[in-house]
């Protein structure tokens, strides 16, 4: 919402100063985004062309003399077809910014001339299109004075943002109101007059179709005749500029000036275009309707228009139609002022496309008691500038009257801010505010008034008591410790969010945050690509779907590194992933990836050792460490050899507990998933779903339990095995631990052995068995006998020999 | 005695020529050992006078231990030469670049490090933290925020929608953190003191909007909390936050749905350079949307306005975390590329706490 200060003084009565209004605007709820104080048009000045004569060197060039009032004449050259002795326009001088030519001036020199400055157009000040020539004052103008004090382009604008609440402050003399109410002054707003008119309106209104009556309550129309539309005044013109419009004829600007004085949309149509009487209907859905703005619409039966008999002239509250809008030949205008209802506007404003400032303001609530004296203000604006006779005023369907009564406690007030206010101080703002208050004791009975529809219950009240008072006021207060010591702040999720960042990053890995939307493909290609987790109205066509993992968008970071020459990569991301649109769909996962070299402690090319290419084992690593770090004893995992579709099928594996509950997968990438992704390896990655990990049992207390050593010293035996190449080392580790579970403290391997000697799909695998005796050292032959079942066990679960 | 220090001086000096333990030893073996030129000095002792083997018995004596004793010394000398020799054969440039740290290559996104700065503050003034989808139902993002359908407020969300299912009802991409005030409320009895971090979108893109961003919800539901305490715990928060002595704060009266009556914030900040400093300067810049929580939430809650009362607030944590460590632009937040997150990324265990003064 724009207006300019002089403006705002038509309606308010104050000795405030700019600064002071702009101050007040803002805390009292009415921020204000931006103040013109037309600085632009200060270095114009009113000035005397003494004498034109030809440029020596170019026909259509003039070498002028100017008076700027100082007498000290200058020398200006001009191409103004109308530039001559004697004419008094706008000069600027060297230094001056030219905002309609982007240019600031210099000292110039012209074919050989020399040239101090310019005189200006309309369009080079943008005042206007016109570039026909050179203003042209009259020769009374004051020479030497600023062009703008005379022009009264010296009138700040003010422009303020109106939270959808305060329709009463999308006119003029609404926000008057309230400055008034915070003690900036008194409201002075013009009375509107009353206009009786002769004989009724010759034009009905019908509101009897499908839905009229509850999209339209009131319709208020009246005919003026014998009007001589024309430009309108000097003063309305500059202000409907000065706020961002342009000036059409005197009928139109009436209507927008209505508009943005009064908060009030009005709309007049040429009566001699409408054809018998008017309805407010839905559209048809087959009729094309031309708007004022030259374009053509198909509005819906959900969209209502005012029609004739002709077809639509009007889609109702929101714009004019062309064939009976007003032009300089009009001399009967009918004048309507009607009430539309919010949604309809809204929607039909939406889906059509439209932003007017009438819809603005019809879909935020527009005063129904102003609606009859509203046309009666466009009507004496009509009678003023354009002459003419009005009819009657018509009014079908009725004003619906304000019946909204809130009882409101006085303590409300230091209820909700922690400061009271006195009845007596609660009422008065409430009265400046246009609110009915009837007070007893500590109640007040408030009446809420029809420019406010915003205002429902009590906290509506508080809110203006505040903001009237000032925020300000408002003393903050210490919040009163709730005493509750050392419950958890996190929840476990939360807690293994931050713990897996943390553990991954300490792993020199890179965080990074992924938009929750991926390309379809990829969403496909990791098991997504589901209709329901689809955007209907994605932002980009890349940015189609909701993730099912994380890991595709890991892979497109990965990418984009690798085209910036970043080859070692290594980076996760811990976040959510969608398999569904219930929340019990939305799972947390931490996932991570590692291109190139990029190892836990080796990267790239190092003189103590190069960093080979990742591999799954450096993904295997990174999940096992999330999940220890997420109170997961790795010990317990199992690991399967299969994995999901992407992942390389001999290179890859799934963690999981039991059968059941699968915690996540590793692995390298299958180069079909690769390619989709445009991407190239070596790379690795993991997903561990944190949610999946079972909650650790807590215990009763904290203590870890006395710690037991064994005086005695570890034995250690080796045993090597040859195995089909095909065994699993987890078999062949369980297996000799299971030789004796009291025992056998470690099993680890360390050796793994490949090659023609063992025989064509053999491997060989080294382990070394810890025995850790509690009670007594033991003895060769005990030693003999675990060793035996070490063997025993191996050779039985994995078919494989002890190899000599 | 002649021959005595004769051969003293003899070892001795056999000693001192002794280049490697070998050579010594076979001095210390000419001289001690079972038939070295002292042992073979001291067999005669038994076939002397008592007379003479008083004056020999403790020259002999006396000859031994001084040769033990520079044997020893000597010895010393040589083991210790023998050291140094080796040392210097292993010397290595020790201004080789060493293996690299994981610990000093990895990073945390802003993001996560300024959630968890919030959290360490809210956490201390006795909150806890809170989380929700951000797939929701039109009701839980909406309707139960006091959006009436068709408000203009629902538009100004730039919502994301998903396809409407069978019975034509259409979720969406939550635009605020907001509805977890109404699943916190319908699980939770107050008194409630909660943050909420998370993901929102909207349908939204330039250099300080994405179509993903991070907010951080609060909410605070009891029989008396205010807009004073509001204002305080506001105060505290972003002084705390920011890391700066003092901060003046504005607060304006404004519009939310789900507020009444509802606040904006600024907080006071100077432009006039190339990047915005906070405490300083005439200018303001917005930070945060508040408010009383309306009593149509309170009722959607399943909570009584007339018992209970509480307000809210929500803040940008992108918006935020660009103040405090002066990010310019905010796309590249999601963009994972890895020379952002050198730059702008925390240590592994530079772990917020209020005892080391948060960002310390």
């Amino acid at each position: 919402m724009k207006f300019t200060l002089s403006w705002l003084r038509d309606h308010l009565e104050t000795e405030a100063t700019l600064d002071e209004i702009i101050e007040t605007l803002t805390m009292i709820g009415l921020e204000v985004e931006d103040v013109d104080d037309r600085a632009a048009f200060k270095p114009f000045t009113i000035a005397k062309v003494l004498s034109a004569e030809k440029h020596p060197d170019a026909d259509k060039l003039q070498v002028l003399s100017v008076d700027t009032g100082d007498g000290n004449p200058i020398q200006v050259v001009c191409g103004a077809p109308n530039a001559r002795a004697g004419l008094v326009g706008a000069f600027a001088g060297p230094g001056t910014y030219v905002p309609g030519i982007d240019v600031t001036l210099g000292v110039g020199n012209i074919r050989g001339v020399e040239s101090r400055g310019m005189m200006c157009s309309e369009r080079e000040l943008e005042l206007s299109e016109d570039h026909d020539g050179i203003i042209d004052l009259p020769d009374d103008a004051p020479v030497g004075q600023p062009f703008a004090d005379y022009a009264g382009l010296n009138d700040p604008v003010i422009e303020i943002g109106i939270t959808p609440n305060r329709p009463d402050a999308l006119g003029v003399a609404g926000i008057a109101k309230d400055l008034a109410a915070a003690g900036l002054g008194t409201v002075k707003s013009p009375a509107i007059p009353v206009i009786e008119g002769h004989g009724r309106c010759p034009v009905a209104v019908d509101l009897s179709g499908d839905g009229a009556a509850q999209f339209c309550p009131a319709f208020g129309l009246r005919l003026v005749r014998n009007v001589k539309n024309g430009p309108s005044p000097k003063w309305m013109q500059q202000r409907l500029k000065a706020i961002g419009l342009r000036s059409i004829s005197a009928l139109v600007d009436i209507t927008n000036y209505v508009t943005f004085d009064r908060g009030r949309p009005l709309h007049v149509f040429d009566a001699d275009k409408v054809k018998g009487n008017l309805a407010v209907r839905r559209a048809t859905g087959e009729e094309e309707f031309l708007a004022l703005d030259a374009k053509t619409y198909k509005p819906t039966r959900d969209h209502f228009v005012i029609a004739d008999d002709n077809g639509p002239e009007s889609l109702a509250g929101i714009m004019g139609g062309e064939e009976s809008g007003c032009t300089e030949t009009t001399t009967n205008v009918l004048i309507e002022s009607a009430l539309w209802d919010p949604l309809t506007v809204a929607r039909t404003g939406r889906d059509l496309g439209i932003i007017t400032d009438a819809r603005y303001r019809f879909e935020r609530g527009v005063d129904p008691g102003f609606n009859m004296p509203g046309l009666d203000y466009g009507t004496s604006l009509v009678m003023e500038l354009c002459g003419g006779e009005p009819t009657e005023a018509t009014l079908a369907g009725a004003i619906p009257q304000p019946d909204l009564t809130i009882e409101f406690p006085v303590s409300e007030t230091e209820r909700l801010t922690g400061e009271a206010v006195s009845s007596q101080e609660s009422a008065d703002i409430l009265r400046r505010l246009g609110f009915g208050v009837e007070e007893a004791e500590e109640l007040l009975n408030v009446s809420v008034p029809g420019d406010r529809p915003d205002v429902h219950g009590k906290a509506d009240l508080v809110e203006e008591i505040m903001r009237i008072r000032g925020i300000d006021n408002i003393e903050p207060q210490p919040l009163p410790s709730l005493s509750v010591m050392g419950e958890k702040i996190l929840t476990t999720g939360q807690i293994r969010t931050r713990n897996a960042r943390r553990t991954l990053a300490a792993r020199g890995m890179s965080e990074a945050i992924c938009y929750s939307f991926i390309p379809a493909d990829h969403a496909e290609a990791f098991g997504g690509g589901a209709d329901e987790l689809k955007l209907s109205n994605p932002i980009a066509s890349d940015m189609s779907d909701m993730r099912p993992s994380l890991l595709p968008s890991l892979l497109a970071a990965a990418k984009r590194n690798a085209d910036r020459g970043m080859a070692d990569l290594s980076v996760f991301e811990v976040s959510h992933v969608y398999r569904g649109v219930e929340p019990e769909d939305q799972h947390r996962v931490a996932a991570g990836l590692r291109r190139g070299t990029s190892h836990l402690e080796v990267e790239g090319r190092n003189w103590s050792g190069n960093g080979e290419p990742v591999d799954v084992f450096d993904a295997k690593e990174d999940a096992l460490a999330v999940l220890a770090a997420c109170g997961m004893d790795p010990s317990k995992v199992q690991i399967e050899a299969a994995s999901p579709d992407w992942y390389h099928p001999g290179r890859s594996g799934t963690l999981k507990l039991g059968p059941k509950v699968v915690l996540g997968t590793f692995g390298e990438f299958h180069p079909m998933t690769l390619e989709l992704i445009d991407v190239t390896g070596p790379l690795c990655g993991f997903e561990i779903n944190l949610d999946a990990i079972p909650e650790a049992r807590r215990k009763a207390n904290r203590s870890k339990g006395a710690l037991n050593l064994s005086p005695l010293q570890p034995v250690r035996r080796d045993f090597a095995f040859v195995l089909d190449k095909g065994a699993d080392a987890a078999t062949v580790l369980r297996a000799a631990s299971g030789a004796d579970k009291k025992l056998i403290t470690s099993v680890k391997i360390f050796d793994l052995f490949e090659g023609p000697s063992l025989g064509e799909g053999k491997k060989s695998l080294a382990i070394e068995v810890t025995l850790q005796p509690s009670e007594k050292t033991l003895t060769d032959e005990e030693i003999d006998a675990i060793a035996a079942k070490v063997i025993e066990n191996v050779t039985k679960s994995t078919g494989g020999v002890l190899r000599g | 005695m002649t021959d005595i220090q004769t051969l003293e001086s003899a070892i001795l000096a056999e000693i001192e020529a002794a280049t490697d333990e070998t050579a010594l030893d076979a001095v210390r073996v000419g001289a001690l050992g079972k038939k070295g030129s002292i042992s073979e000095q001291m067999k005669t002792l038994g076939k002397m006078t008592p007379e003479e083997r008083q004056t020999m018995g403790p020259l002999l004596n006396g000859l031994k231990t001084k040769v033990a004793d520079a044997v020893k010394t000597r010895q010393d000398v040589l083991k210790r030469a023998g050291v140094e020799a080796r040392l210097a054969s292993e010397r290595v440039d020790v201004t080789l670049p060493g293996r690299p740290n994981p610990l000093e290559k990895g990073r945390i996104h802003p993001i996560t490090q300024v959630m968890d700065e919030i959290t360490a503050i809210f956490a201390d003034m006795g909150f806890s933290v809170a989380e929700g989808p951000d797939i929701e139902t039109d009701y839980y993002n909406f309707t139960a925020l006091n959006f009436p359908e068709g408000h203009p407020a629902r538009e100004m969300h730039d919502t994301f929608f998903f396809n409407p299912d069978e019975n034509g009802e259409r979720r969406v991409l939550r635009t605020h953190t907001s509805p977890v005030q109404i699943r916190t409320m319908e699980t939770q009895k107050p008194p409630i003191r909660i943050v909420i971090p998370g993901k929102t979108y909207r349908q939204d893109s330039d250099a300080t909007h994405s179509a993903m961003f991070h907010q951080l919800e609060g909410l605070v539901i009891d029989e008396k909390a205010n807009i004073a305490n509001l204002k305080w715990m506001l105060q505290e928060f972003c002084k705390t936050f920011f890391e700066v002595p003092s901060l003046n704060m504005r607060f304006r009266p404004s519009f939310f749905p789900f507020t009444e009556p509802s606040l904006e914030v600024d907080i006071q900040c100077d432009r006039s350079g190339a990047e915005v400093k906070l405490g300083e300067g005439d200018d303001w810049m917005e930070i945060l949307g508040s408010g009383m929580v309306h009593p149509n939430v309170l009722r959607a809650g399943g909570v009584d306005p007339d018992v209970y009362q509480g307000f809210a607030w929500g803040i940008g944590i992108d918006r935020i975390a660009m103040l405090k460590y002066g990010m310019p632009d905010l796309r590249p937040f999601f963009e994972a590329d890895q020379r952002w997150i050198n730059h702008y990324g925390f240590r592994p265990l530079d772990m917020p706490t209020l005892f080391d003064g948060l960002s310390a």
